[in-house]
């Protein structure tokens, strides 16, 4: 059964084909590891899934229903919930104020405290909940991108790049957090280069190479492939 | 786990919310302490206080910079004169009533405005406040471009003393003023304010984690009308007669207020208190001077700007923002006090 199904999805930056006819689709409670070049539109996919930017054609249909012309909010307490890969705090705001806003207007239930202090806690920001997001560092910034978006109780969860930079035992912490998050049955599709963090918990590869998707399958058919390879040939990919 | 919990307020915050309901009360007292001209200034400072605290929601913390809020007070204005000559209805009762109809007029208006961004979305609302003013000015019955004035007998309908009705209008100022004050505040620690934080500070991932931004400028918005119209009722019930270029004007009831939310600090609630008492008292030693008192406003307000871009209050709060009316959350953990 399917949560997320992207049909012949386009968008155009001026001249630039960014996403070109992209079809996906993702079951309920699948991990879904997408990999590519920089510039391949990655992000842009996600920020297409999430509402941030509307395709040019093509339609977004989540849990049965047609999101496409969805905003970004009806599509967050709908269940979508995206981390940015640049990320965006509110830089004025503590760091329990940012995730108190995606507990509070992600989700319909009561609780919004509770419910963002577990998100900090899985984050591992529970000590800094006081802290003004804006004096945080770049790693602390991405711990919180991803607590803002447990936060809003998500059913489909985008990660974009936040393994980059950790420790081996800071990744290997995140490993666990998500294997739990996926567990509690929350579906996910992660872009990440950390390829070995991706292949460790993704059930399932996707590439993306000029607003393409040029494989799509278990991760080891396609870390094999040849199309993959040839993305990547002399690139620096260690798996 | 668990073992935590969320505070809104601080030492300092309850001193201070102790303090304005002291002074709120000593100053619902002024009927019995004060003369008639002491009334009138209070009144006045609480009506300054209202539109101050009313355009600070609106350009501080929603970021809607509207220099056509005079649309509202003249509409209120003219709400309250309708109600009074042509239903004959207590005037007091009719301050209410004109905030509502301007709720109900505001959402078109929002409609067209909220097309238009930044400086657009300013001349906008300024250019709307003019079509009302010509709108008024166009109706006869509510005396043209002259104007009309309130008969005696609707006023003694409302109290047949005339310390009476100084003291219910008196009153009715303090109740908008510090009301205001009180709205602003409540509204900022709801998840309204949660809101307008967030979007101030980043709208794509506000909207990201579902947050309604269209929704919610529209709420504030439209309250914002409703209350910015019943003080407008209330300014027309003292001065007992309306005209369209006074009801409209934007110096009275924009310019003005601007300063004085600039001067005071800007997205802050102690900005607006802070810049009403300051402009009162600089009126009341300078006023004298005839223009070059206009000279001094203007060039205390560019300096405050340059030093301060949070205004005076900004001076004062610091660098570890010092706030009287906390809206923030703090989380404290068992055992462990910040
Ligand atoms: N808002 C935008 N305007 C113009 N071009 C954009 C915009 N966003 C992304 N792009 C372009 O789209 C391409 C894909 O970007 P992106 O989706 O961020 O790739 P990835 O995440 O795979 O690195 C890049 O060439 C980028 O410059
Ligand atoms: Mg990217």
């Amino acid at each position: 059964m399917s949560i997320l199904v992207l049909d012949q999805l386009s968008k155009r930056y001026g001249a630039l084909l960014v996403t070109d006819g992209i079809s996906l689709s993702v079951d309920r409670g699948e991990i879904v590891g997408i990999l590519g070049p920089n510039g391949a539109g990655k992000t842009t996919l996600f920020n297409l899934i999430a509402g941030t930017v509307k395709p040019n054609s093509g339609t977004i249909t989540f849990d049965g229903r047609d999101i496409t012309r969805e905003g970004a909010a009806v599509r967050c307490r709908a269940g979508i919930s995206r981390s940015f890969q640049v990320p965006q705090p509110f830089t004025g705001m503590t760091v329990f104020e940012n995730v108190l806003v995606g507990a509070t207007f992600g989700r319909d239930r009561a609780g919004a405290s509770d419910f963002a202090m577990r998100a900090l806690e899985l984050s591992g920001l529970t000590r800094k909940a006081n802290q003004l997001a804006g004096s945080l560092p770049l790693l602390d910034r991405k711990r919180l991108e991803l607590a803002r978006a447990l936060a809003t109780d998500p059913s489909l969860l985008l990660l974009d790049e936040i393994a980059g930079g950790l420790t081996d035992s800071e990744c290997h912490e995140l490993l666990e957090v998500l294997r739990e998050v996926n567990a509690a049955g929350v579906t996910m599709v992660w872009i990440e280069h950390v390829v070995h963090a991706l292949l460790s918990v993704a059930q399932r590869l996707v590439v993306v190479d000029f607003g393409r998707k040029i494989a799509d399958g278990v991760p080891d058919a396609v870390m094999a492939s040849r199309e993959v390879k040839s993305v990547y040939l002399g690139d620096d990919v260690h798996v | 786990m668990n073992r935590f919990h969320v505070t809104r307020a601080t030492g300092l915050s309850r001193f201070a919310l102790a303090l304005s309901v002291l002074l709120v009360v000593v100053l619902a007292a002024a009927p019995w302490w004060g003369s008639t001209a002491t009334l009138r200034l209070i009144g006045e400072m609480m009506i300054y206080l209202a539109l101050a605290s009313l355009w600070n929601l609106l350009a501080g913390y929603t970021g809607l910079v509207s220099v056509g809020q005079q649309a509202y007070v003249g509409f209120g204005g003219y709400m309250l004169f309708t109600i009074a000559l042509y239903l004959g209805w207590n005037p007091l009762v009719a301050i209410p009533l004109a905030g509502l109809a301007a709720a109900l007029v505001s959402i078109p208006v929002a409609k067209l405005v909220f097309r238009l961004n930044g400086a657009y979305f300013a001349i906008g609302t300024w250019v709307v406040a003019e079509v009302f003013r010509l709108g008024f000015a166009q109706m006869s019955s509510l005396g043209g471009g002259s104007g009309s004035s309130l008969p005696v007998a609707i006023m003694r309908d409302m109290a047949s003393s005339k310390a009476m009705r100084e003291s219910l209008i008196y009153w009715a100022a303090l109740a908008l003023g510090a009301g205001s004050v009180a709205f602003v505040y409540l509204l900022l620690r709801s998840r309204i304010g949660l809101a307008l934080t967030a979007i101030r500070d980043n709208e794509t991932a506000s909207s990201s984690l579902g947050i309604a931004i269209p929704r919610i400028k529209l709420a504030v918005y439209v309250c914002v009308a409703a209350a910015t119209a019943m003080v407008g009722a209330l300014i027309f019930l003292q001065k007992l007669r309306i005209a369209p270029d006074a009801a409209f004007s934007v110096n009275d009831w924009t310019v003005l207020v601007i300063f004085m939310v600039v001067i005071g600090g800007i997205g802050t609630i102690e900005g607006p208190i802070i810049g009403t008492i300051l402009f009162f008292v600089l009126r009341e030693f300078l006023a004298d001077l005839g223009s070059v008192y206009l000279m001094i406003l203007g060039a205390l307000a560019i300096a405050v700007m340059m030093l301060s871009p949070q205004g005076i209050w900004g001076l004062i709060a610091g660098r570890r923002g010092l706030s009287l009316f906390p809206v923030g959350y703090r989380v404290e953990t068992r055992g462990e006090k910040p």
